[in-house]
């Protein structure tokens, strides 16, 4: 058996970034399916506020992410592969059970299983956009336009809303996978304390063998890859 | 826990000050510039310029009103040809309307769906007319002593124009004291204006239903522009006029969009704090959210079934009156229903209307005759969501002919065929539409009608505005027959949100039943290893 080294996966902003993403998803939902009239919870003009403060605290930090992404080079964390992607697929249906091995091993530069990647990319390139979009025009265009939008001519919010509708459920349908996924890491919590943590025991392995599909490691990431021995863990 | 610290720490930092001021940004503190500055300029009550008392021309003993309209015009020399051109005389306005053309239309030939219409009842109708003598069609438009200046000018509350008169005021002892209406002349009062249009229709708030004898002593619940305890406005404060044409449009006899009177002369067009108040007004009148209720000291009348008319009982005819008074049964006029505290019903309106006219073809394949029709729909931009009382009843018309019917109701004698003193129907058809004169089957039937006034007087405090949810909820809210358009809260796609829903439901069962065999194997495995 291979050993296992406590590694920093998570920077400080990549679990600022998650946390608040995964707190404003909660609250968009919870208000926006308020204002879906689903239940009564706020009162219709508090869930809108709400929402309306909330989408904009979306909408900042997502520049903040997109900004970090592109100068840590983190954004290479996405770029899909099909190497070991049926394999992981297979890990979740069938290996899971057998406490079969996770087909792809999590390093520095590949935290993200295939799979992972695939959806996570899904998310940034087209949940959340077509989300933020439709949100932008829910909360601004107005028909009929005067002079200023007047190029986009959409004379009925229904298609707006139906799009906005359509993506809160599939991003609440993601969250529901995701928090039952992240209980099959090493042990259930650990992928949870490493989002809350940034510390995670990954298996220690040759550079080498990493994937080469991640695209070039940083170079101050692989020079310096802050990595601890586990005895000087304090846990 | 060094480990812990940190990102507690972090948190605590970082997370929950930007959660605090997320939830918890407060709106600015509202900015009353704007509303300070109209209680400043309408706090100050107008004073008039001159004194009518020291005028030597009102210093006698008037008997025949036709010479008090001759005392104003002789110093107010323009003023008699203004008012032969204003529709408070000849009861008319010229106007375009779309298939139609250039119209000449008002209460002098309109019908409406309470007493009909004036035709062939002009000596009592007239009562409301700002002229004298206007009995019959020979009446003289273009004589300017024919003008009743004290009606709306009267500053004493005494003046009142005699029932079945045609416009004259009694004369003599008992009438009104000439001479002291004269020499106080001077704005018009609300109580002024109300005397008709409060009163039309035969009775306080009978039409309107946001105009009534409430208003003058109500407060700012009532209206919040015309209450005692506030600002105590007149109706001329806003329905200002210029060359005696007044501002203001009422869409039960009016058809274009022009010389209309809009809370945003005076409010702007974005009054409130809030920006989502804000870009509702781009497609909702603020009628429709500041008046939720009209009727609110008395009732008014929402139906009105002419079909039930001339029943006697024991050979006589016969009234009932409901708990509070209100005539709901009357030999002459038929069934009413009366209500107080109305939601208005809405629709959306773009300032034209068209009116049904004596002479069009009743449509028998529509339930429902619409009296008169209010313009507009969601993807027209100059439309607005409006705030309308709809009075619903039913009326004659010409079987045959299909045509609406004008009855005689009003007569000074009986015997020549005046529905309200002789109770018959045929007679009175056949008078009232020989006088305009139209041609009559001699068949009549009844007909539902429709008639849709909106509402705009009643304003109630803003604290009492209509609320979110009283539109953005799912079922019988506000504007659910409004249905032209999407709103959030109200609609939503039934496919789309059970496809959601199911996608929920699957992505749950497929996390549960994973986690249950993933249990269930681990257990096995333990097993086996111990083994």
């Amino acid at each position: 058996m291979s050993t296992h080294k406590k590694v920093y996966v998570y920077k400080g902003f990549e679990r600022f970034w998650h946390w608040n993403q995964a707190l404003l998803i909660f609250v968009l939902a919870f208000t926006g399916f308020e204002i879906h009239s689903s239940y009564d919870f706020f009162g219709f003009e508090t869930a809108v506020k709400i929402h309306n403060y909330a989408a904009w605290g979306f909408i900042i930090l997502i520049v903040f992410a997109i900004f970090w992404h592109f100068t840590t080079g983190e954004w290479k964390q996405y770029i899909p592969t099909t190497k070991n992607l049926k394999a992981q697929a297979e890990f979740y249906l069938f290996g899971i059970f057998r406490n079969a091995p996770h087909p792809a091993k999590k390093t520095l530069i590949s935290k993200l299983n295939p799979l992972q990647r695939l959806v996570y990319l899904g998310l940034k390139v087209l949940f959340i956009p077509v989300m933020v979009v439709s949100g932008l025009l829910f909360m601004f265009y107005r028909y009929p336009q005067g002079d200023s939008i007047a190029i986009i001519n959409i004379d009925n919010l229904e298609i707006i809303a139906l799009i906005h509708t359509a993506g809160a459920f599939m991003l609440l349908a993601f969250v529901l996978v995701h928090l039952y996924l992240i209980t099959t890491g090493h042990t259930i919590t650990s992928n949870l304390k490493a989002m809350i943590t940034g510390w995670e025991e990954l298996e220690e392995e040759d550079q080498k063998d990493q994937d080469k599909t991640a695209g070039k490691p940083e170079n101050e990431l692989v020079k310096n890859p802050k990595i601890l021995p586990e005895d000087e863990s304090e846990e | 826990m060094k480990s812990y610290t940190k990102p507690i720490t972090f948190f605590l930092a970082i997370v929950a000050p930007l959660l605090i001021v997320t939830l918890v940004l407060r709106e600015p503190e509202p900015d009353h510039k704007l509303l300070n500055g109209l209680r400043a300029k309408y706090a100050v009550k107008r004073k008039p310029g001159v004194d009518h008392s020291k005028f030597e021309i009102l210093q006698k003993d008037f008997t025949n009103p036709h010479e008090i309209t001759a005392a104003c015009l002789s110093c107010h020399t323009e003023r008699g040809e203004e008012l032969m051109h204003s529709a408070h005389f000849t009861w008319e306005r010229e106007a375009y309307i779309p298939g139609r053309g250039i119209t000449y239309l008002g209460k002098k030939n309109l019908i409406n769906n309470f007493c009909t219409g004036v035709q062939s009842n002009e000596g009592s109708c007239m009562k409301c007319h700002a002229g004298y003598g206007w009995s019959d069609k020979t009446f003289d438009f273009s004589n300017p002593y024919n003008i009743d200046c004290i009606v709306c000018h009267d500053n004493t509350g005494t003046y009142e124009k005699a029932s079945g008169a045609a416009g004259y005021p009694k004369t003599g002892p008992g009438g009104p004291d000439f001479k002291a209406i004269v020499t106080s002349v001077g704005q018009p009062k609300s109580a002024n204006c109300g005397t008709c249009h409060f009163g039309g229709g035969g009775g306080n708030n009978v039409k309107h239903g946001d105009l009534e004898l409430g208003l003058l002593t109500g407060g700012r619940d009532v209206d919040v522009h015309m209450g005692v305890d506030g600002l105590n406005m007149n109706c001329v404060d806003c329905h200002t006029a210029e060359n005696h044409k007044m501002k203001g449009r009422y869409y039960a006899v009016s058809s274009s969009n022009t010389q209309r009177l809009n809370c945003e002369d005076c409010h702007t067009a974005f009054p409130h704090q809030k920006s989502i108040l804000n870009e509702h007004s781009i497609k909702v009148a603020c009628q429709t959210c500041h008046i939720p209720v009209y009727a609110k000291v008395n009732a008014t009348k929402m139906y009105w079934d002419w079909a039930t008319a001339t029943r006697k009982k024991d050979g006589k005819e016969y009234e009932l009156l409901d708990k509070e008074g209100n005539v709901v049964y009357t030999s002459i006029k038929g069934d009413f229903v009366w209500e107080k505290m109305v939601k208005p019903e809405y629709f959306w309106f773009n300032g034209t209307a068209d009116h049904h006219l004596l002479t069009d073809k009743v449509d028998t394949t529509q339930n429902i005759l619409r009296i008169n029709t209010l313009f507009g729909e969601y993807r027209d931009r100059n439309s607005k969501i409006i705030p309308v009382k709809v009075h619903r009843g039913r009326q004659p018309y010409d079987a045959e002919n299909l045509t609406i019917i004008q009855a005689k109701l009003w007569d000074k004698d009986k015997g020549k065929g005046a529905l309200w003193l002789d109770l018959d129907w045929e007679r009175s058809i056949e008078e009232g539409m020989a006088y305009i004169p139209l041609p009559y089957s001699g068949k009549h039937s009844f007909i539902k009608t429709e008639m849709f006034m909106p509402v705009n007087h009643m304003v109630s405090p803003a604290s009492e505005a209509v609320t979110c949810r009283e539109c953005h909820t799912r079922d019988n809210g506000r504007l659910a027959a409004l249905t032209d358009f999407y709103m959030p809260g109200r609609d939503r796609n039934r496919t789309l949100d059970l496809a959601g829903q199911l996608l929920l439901i699957l992505s749950f069962a497929g996390v549960l039943v994973h986690s249950v065999i993933r249990a269930l194997s681990s257990r096995k495995q333990k097993t086996i290893q111990s083994h």
